[in-house]
């Protein structure tokens, strides 16, 4: 008799499969069910735009100069003047002028270019009458020729000028500037500039003898009237002292400061209706308070004037007391950073904690593939937790700031690039914490260590007493050069201002900070994997 | 008390992990103290509005951090590990091991405060005088008879200690390691940077007033007192508020809640 024959037991259920995308289901699971990490996510976000919607509640009290409270719901005036691109400029300056009615030129020799700066003690001007003021100059105080259509401040214009440090620059439309002769003016050093208008187009030209000219640059202002205001002018910059606070940030004080400038030998060409100069102040005036004069006697033009003609500059140094960015909507940033760091790296030493540790490794022997899996787990929740927060922050925090403080304006794809940026950067700071979390397998330690090297340095760069060229070394080397995809406005070279991670700008544009924090993230994950192969467990 | 003292002595000095923290506040501490007061310099003939005793003291902000950790891992360890469970079995009253905790935690914060503290004053009096900031320019050579360099000092070594009791309260209300410090350090070093953005003056200094870190750092100011958003013991005091809520909360909790 044979035996019967036993069928083996043959489970029902689909054979499993060792695939990455199980191993991302597995992982994603272990993230999803424990509450605590949820809710620690939550609490990143939510802290994200509580402190974006307080920065951008708590801003000046008056919205306009001396207009008292905004009334809630009443978009708040811009303090500062727009130029032709819809950028807040300053406009100010003395113009000596005439009317240029069509095509023509105009040529002078500057002679000389002296200054006066405001005499401060830690901030504080002289009350002193005659001891307001000192000799000195600004280094971008100008002095020279513009085409300006009308006198209207922020109206389009070009202009050549002799600076106090920077040699001849060619300008226009506030955020252009092409250099020319280098060297400072003097009576034994003169410069000679042209500028010629035909239609639409201006063309600038220097020399050092008045025999020998060469172009600097031409420009295009599109729709300048037939009828242009043109002529000779002066300006210099605000001179600002900056006294540091160690643990408060850095007090700016802001005087005005004076320039003059001695021109002759003007000649025009074309067409110049009128005869006789006139001499008025252009600008708004609402910080520099109507500073300049000029004097002619024998064909010598004697002008002095005091302000900029420049993009405005964000930051605490920015004319008119502090302005606002959507940057600074996004400063919740650090706490929610702060808490993800927590979730990400608890996310590994939880499971050495308990235990998990040696249930995960037995089930995926291929231990790179799971770190690679956490990885991915980890950055995509925190880039979707980054995103909204930061989306939130932004666009409730702008609706919120607008009726109570004046933003900068940025153009919709940079504020795409801070908001997406600011997910990124979260999402990768997670993935670094998870590998240090699998390097270190201490919660506590690896937490200190990421954020260390995270939040601190740019900590140590805005608050502490450390000068800007170390700090500048410290953004740039460490994972918080990420922090640059928040830089909303360019950094200007020829306006002088402090241009400070305090202030929004960084040393790194913003992809390669994000690459530097990218870098250090790929370098711990590899390390990481290395570790988890040769360990035990 | 004597007995539960010597517990937490003793459970303190058997791990390697407390002395090493101890040791890196002193190194961590005085190494960015040199290093802050290192890169400063007044030129001769300028003005420079630095106060030397805080320049020198600069370390104390980089300490903090490492003696917040400690502080963590005092009773964070315990939870991790599940001794808190043979602890409060051993000495059921809770608030005598919560304040045995508190007391061996304080002075050896404060012994190593004195050696961080004592450490950066000297790498300031050594070489600030060859950075410009001489007697000669109007910079007296830092010394403790000096009562505000002494009140600094001091002041200083007391902060150290405060934050050590803040983060044993915020851990014991966690229970978590990495939950406490990831809290404690943000509280620290997220108020000065939101304050920095907020453009309201007023607002900028309530919440520079309210700050821990802000608040108590104020006692190492020696010059310019009127710039200060709070008097330097109020800040202090402010900070002392700041670690008593949290011990406060953190030893009801730990009568309330199982262990």
């Amino acid at each position: 008799m044979t035996a019967p024959t036993i069928t083996p037991y043959r489970s029902d259920a689909p054979p499993g499969r060792d695939g990455f995308a199980q191993l991302v289901r597995a992982e994603w699971t272990k993230l999803r069910t424990v509450r605590g990490w949820i809710i620690g996510a939550v609490i990143a976000a939510l802290v994200t735009m509580g402190l974006g919607w307080f920065a951008g509640v708590g801003g000046s009290s008056s919205c306009s100069s001396g207009s008292g409270p905004a009334r809630s719901g009443q978009a708040c005036a811009p303090q500062f003047t727009e130029g032709p691109g819809g950028e807040p400029v300053t406009d100010t300056f003395y113009f000596v002028r005439q009317p240029l009615a069509g095509n023509g030129s105009i040529t002078v020799r500057v002679s000389s270019l002296t200054g006066e700066l405001p005499v401060m003690h830690r901030g504080l001007v002289n009350p002193n009458q005659q001891e307001r003021f000192r000799p000195g100059l600004q280094p971008w105080a100008k002095a020279g020729l513009i085409i300006k259509d009308g006198t209207t401040p922020g109206s389009a214009y070009a202009a050549i000028m002799v600076t106090g440090d920077h040699g001849v620059r060619l300008q226009s439309d506030y955020t252009q500037d092409t250099p020319g002769l280098p060297g400072a003016v003097s009576p034994a050093n003169p410069r000679w500039l042209r500028l010629t208008r035909s239609g639409d187009t201006i063309t600038g030209y220097d020399s050092a003898d008045g025999t020998h000219w060469t172009q600097v640059g031409s420009v295009r202002l599109t729709g300048l009237p037939p009828t242009v205001q043109a002529g000779l002018f002066t300006t210099s910059p605000i001179y600002q002292s900056l006294t540091e606070n160690f643990g408060g940030g850095s007090n700016g004080s802001e005087e005005p400061s004076k320039a003059t400038g001695v021109f002759d030998r003007v000649s025009l060409r074309g067409s110049w209706p009128a005869s006789a100069w006139t001499g008025s102040y252009v600008g708004s005036g609402d910080f520099s308070p109507g500073i300049g004069s000029y004097r002619q006697s024998q064909g010598r033009f004697t002008v002095t004037g005091s302000g900029d003609i420049a993009p405005v500059v964000s930051g605490p140094s920015g004319p008119g007391g502090p302005v606002i960015t959507i940057a600074n909507l996004l400063i919740g940033t650090f706490a929610g950073l702060i808490a993800l760091i927590v979730v990400a790296t608890l996310f590994i030493t939880a499971e050495y904690r308990r235990g998990l540790i040696r249930t995960t490794l037995t089930a995926s022997p291929r231990r790179g593939r799971v770190l690679g899996a956490k990885a991915v787990v980890i950055g995509s929740a925190s880039f979707v937790t980054g995103l909204v927060a930061a989306a939130a922050a932004v666009v409730v925090g702008e609706a919120i700031a607008r009726s109570r403080q004046y933003i900068f304006p940025v153009s919709w794809a940079t504020e795409l690039r801070i908001v997406v940026g600011t997910a990124a950067l979260i999402a990768v700071v997670a993935v670094l914490a998870l590998a240090v979390g699998a390097m270190v397998r201490r919660s506590a330690a690896a937490v200190t260590l990421v954020i260390a090297i995270v939040v601190l340095p740019y900590f140590l760069a805005i608050i502490a007493a450390l000068p800007d060229s170390v700090a500048d070394w410290i953004v740039r080397l460490t994972p918080a050069a990420a922090f640059a995809v928040q830089q909303a406005m360019p950094a200007y070279p020829q306006v002088e201002a402090i241009y400070s991670p305090a202030g929004g700008y960084y040393p790194l544009t913003w992809w390669a900070g994000l690459l530097v924090l990218a870098g250090w993230a790929a370098l711990a994950l590899a390390a990481a994997i290395a570790l988890l192969r040769r360990r035990d467990a | 008390m004597p007995a539960a003292l010597h517990a937490e002595w003793t459970k303190l000095r058997t791990v390697a992990g407390p002395a090493w923290l101890l040791a890196a506040v002193v190194t961590l501490t005085t190494a960015v103290s040199a290093l802050a007061v290192q890169a400063n310099s007044c030129p001769s003939g300028a003005v420079c509005a630095v106060d030397t005793t805080r320049l020198s003291l600069t370390g104390v902000q980089l300490g903090q951090a490492v003696v917040a950790v400690l502080a963590v891992l005092v009773i964070g360890n315990e939870y991790s590990t599940g001794m808190i469970r043979v602890t409060l079995a051993a000495m059921p009253r809770r608030a005598v091991v919560l304040a045995a905790k508190a007391a061996v935690l304080s002075s050896l914060v404060l012994a190593a405060g004195v050696l961080a503290v004592a450490g950066s004053l000297l790498a300031g009096r050594l070489i600030l005088p060859g950075h410009g900031f001489t007697p000669a320019h109007g910079f007296a050579l830092l010394s403790p008879g000096t009562p505000s360099v002494l009140r600094a000092a001091a002041g200083s070594v007391l902060y150290l200690a405060l934050i050590a009791l803040l983060g044993l309260g915020t851990a014991t209300i966690v229970r978590d390691s990495a939950v406490a410090v990831g809290i404690v350090l943000g509280l620290l070093y997220l108020f000065p940077i939101v304050a920095n953005v907020v453009g309201n003056a007023q607002w900028h200094r309530h919440l520079e007033q309210i700050g821990p870190m802000t608040a108590g750092l104020a006692i190492q100011a020696t010059t310019d007192l009127r710039s200060l958003p709070i008097s330097p013991w109020a800040g202090l005091g402010v900070l002392a508020a700041w670690a008593a809520g949290a011990m406060a909360v953190g030893g009801l909790l730990l009568r309330l809640r199982d262990a």
